[in-house]
């Protein structure tokens, strides 16, 4: 005991050689465990959210957008397909399509535009408020109205695509209805509308003031029939409130409409395996893909990437190593005094072996705990670490 | 207290060696080794503490057959009962002072640290005038603060032998005399031996007996071989020289 407490005052008396050789030790534990750690835990979650998507429906383009996109609400908007994906799924009677369109945000979080479907589908509850009722209000994530520090009642703003975009997206004031508990999904970080409130953001539908009413009639230009072509001065709204509605229309086909993604829930393997041979035509705009699959093969590139990066971190580790033994080595040199008067005075060999002894596995002990520490922490960060490291 | 019979010794590179046949250092007295450098004042001190093994011969300490001690027993003895004070004072820097006076006692399990031991360090401290630097690394001392450090670690365990190896060689003078009168001081108190070797000659009178290695001179035996040498006083020391004659110390030096 009382030569650890020895060893504990040299290294306390030589705190920045001690902070260095502990940080050395450190980095050589943790650097491949810690790596190992992320990413295990990181594909773990990653599949998870895969497996609980049994496929999605996109346009032609790149598969890994359109999963990354559709499952975390991150990375860049894949091409856009048309609504009416979701009409033929659902007149085929193979699946269930819950549209998605994820193209916009409000203060940095992805709003979700689909049906209640998805939050059927996700089992995502809510926890505060009610959930969605009219066109125009949103339900946050757990981690937005945490975030954000909103609930039922108080509004977010959309945000336009880019400050320069005069022409088409204009913020949307919306109303939070609800706020839904937390899942430990990317879900807890979205803001959900009705696909048609995101339409109303992408300025596909809108609401203005009543043109057949005699107070407009200095703004309409012309009136043919139902046509009726007004100036700039008709005022647009950007909230949806009970009183203005019902001026809310959309124009064009619907089934037009641009969706991000389908995500298509067969009720067995069978309907599955149907669905994905209708969709196998190089000739079809949209695309069918197996999320599972997508996120194995980004996985295996991972682990390809791992793989090297292990490798790098072996030989840095090593190349550590070497120094640390060396500093512990040149130590015991610049100590040989002390333990040779420690040694006159009649300190016993035990205890002046345990005294130089001690300096090392102290290192060591508080080295590998540190590294543990960090391996804990990255444990419990992982999963926001890797969708930070991939973009998503 | 201590008794040196026979004794020969020589380190295994070069050709030094020292034999003392007889020396006798009463308990309670205070004798000086002086000497020129290299003539085996320090070799004796640590023969007498059970650092080195002679090659031949016994020294009795206390009582006890140092050289027939095992290494493990020759430390346990060494801290029990030989207070060791050097000339580079030997303080660890990474220690405070009082954990400095209290080291004999964190090193060998054969002395138990308990509040009396800590106590009486504080008191020790207090004697040599450096209480209110307990809490202070030896790095903010001065040279002769430091050995007062060293002098109450080598008292603290309340050794009957207190060897000192030029113990003001590295002091200034007023500094010198302040250790000295410390030094004579506390073994008096305590009736310790001590033995010191020195080569200030200023301080030989404050010393009841002085051997001088230096006055030695060769007798040569009547086999044609060296003779060991004596002193006239009542401890008999020799040494065989580098170039190999035998010398004798012509008479003992004291007050």
């Amino acid at each position: 005991m009382q030569s650890f407490y020895l060893a504990w005052r040299y290294l306390a008396y030589h705190r920045l050689k001690t902070a260095i050789l502990v940080t050395a030790v450190t980095l050589i534990v943790y650097l491949p465990v810690g790596l190992r750690v992320l990413v295990d835990q990181s594909s773990e979650q990653l599949t998870a959210r895969a497996d609980a998507t049994p496929l999605l429906v996109g346009a032609r383009g790149s598969p890994l957008e359109l999963v990354l996109n559709s499952l975390y609400f991150g990375s860049d908007v894949p091409a856009q397909t048309r609504y009416a994906a979701v009409a033929e799924i659902r007149e085929s009677g193979l699946a269930l399509p819950i549209p998605l369109y994820t193209r916009f945000n409000a203060r940095g979080y992805p709003i979700v535009g689909s049906s209640l479907e998805y939050l059927a589908f996700r089992e995502l509850r809510v926890e505060q408020g009610r959930s969605l009722a009219m066109l125009g209000e949103c339900l946050v994530g757990a981690r937005v109205a945490a975030a954000l520090g909103v609930g039922p009642g108080d509004y977010v703003i959309s945000s336009p695509e880019s400050v320069f975009d005069l022409a088409g997206v204009y913020p949307l004031r919306m109303r939070v209805a609800g706020v839904l508990g937390f899942s430990d999904s990317p879900d807890d970080d979205a803001i959900f509308v009705d696909l048609k409130t995101a339409w109303v953001i992408a300025g596909l539908g809108h609401g203005h003031q009543d043109l057949s009413q005699p107070e407009a009639v200095g703004q309409v230009l012309s009136r043919e029939g139902n046509e009726v072509v007004a100036n700039a001065s008709v005022q647009q709204f950007n909230e949806v409130t009970e009183g203005n509605i019902d001026s809310f229309h959309f124009h064009g086909d619907l089934s037009d409409y641009p969706l991000t993604a389908v995500v298509v829930v067969p009720p067995d393997e069978r309907a599955s395996a149907l669905l994905q041979g209708r969709y196998q035509s190089d000739e079809q705009a949209v695309q069918i893909v197996r999320p599972r699959e997508v996120m194995d093969e980004l996985l295996g590139t991972i682990l390809t990437v791992q793989k090297f990066v292990v490798a790098g971190a072996v030989i840095v580790g090593g190349a550590t190593l070497a120094s640390v033994i060396l500093v512990f080595l040149l130590s015991l040199r610049l100590r040989a005094r002390e333990r040779q008067t420690l040694f006159k005075i009649g300190g016993s060999r035990a205890s002046v072996g345990l005294i130089m002894g001690s300096e090392i596995l102290a290192v060591l002990i508080i080295g590998v705990v540190s590294a543990g520490v960090l391996t804990m922490l990255t444990s419990r960060f992982a999963s926001a670490a890797i969708r930070a490291l991939i973009g998503l | 207290m201590i008794q040196v019979e026979g004794l020969e010794f020589a380190y295994g590179e070069g050709d030094f060696r020292l034999r003392v046949p007889a020396l006798n250092v009463p308990e309670g007295e205070n004798t000086a080794f002086i000497g020129p450098s290299g003539s085996g004042k320090t070799t004796l001190l640590n023969l007498i503490a059970g650092i080195s093994v002679p090659a031949a011969g016994s020294i009795r300490t206390h009582g006890v057959e140092v050289t027939g001690l095992s290494d493990s027993a020759r430390r346990s003895f060494r801290i029990s009962n030989v207070g060791l004070v050097f000339q580079e004072f030997e303080l660890l820097e990474y220690l405070t002072v009082q954990d400095n006076i209290l080291l004999p006692f964190r090193i060998n399990p054969s002395l138990r640290l308990d509040r009396e031991v800590r106590e009486r360090a504080v008191e020790l401290a207090s004697q040599v005038g450096i209480q209110d630097k307990l809490s202070r690394n030896p790095h903010r001392l001065s040279q002769g603060e430091r050995q007062r450090v060293a002098v109450c670690r080598a008292l603290l365990p309340q050794p009957g032998l207190l060897l000192a190896d030029e113990p003001t060689g590295n002091l200034d003078p007023l500094n010198k005399d302040r250790v000295l009168d410390i030094l004579f001081q506390q073994v008096e108190a305590t009736g310790t031996t001590l033995v010191a070797v020195t080569h200030d000659h200023e301080l030989l009178p404050r010393f009841e007996r002085v051997v001088d290695f230096k006055s030695f001179e060769a007798v040569p035996s009547p086999t044609g071989q060296d003779e060991d040498a004596r002193t006239t006083g009542p401890s008999e020391a020799s040494e065989r020289l580098p170039s190999g004659r035998v010398a004798r110390p012509d008479q003992d030096r004291g007050p």
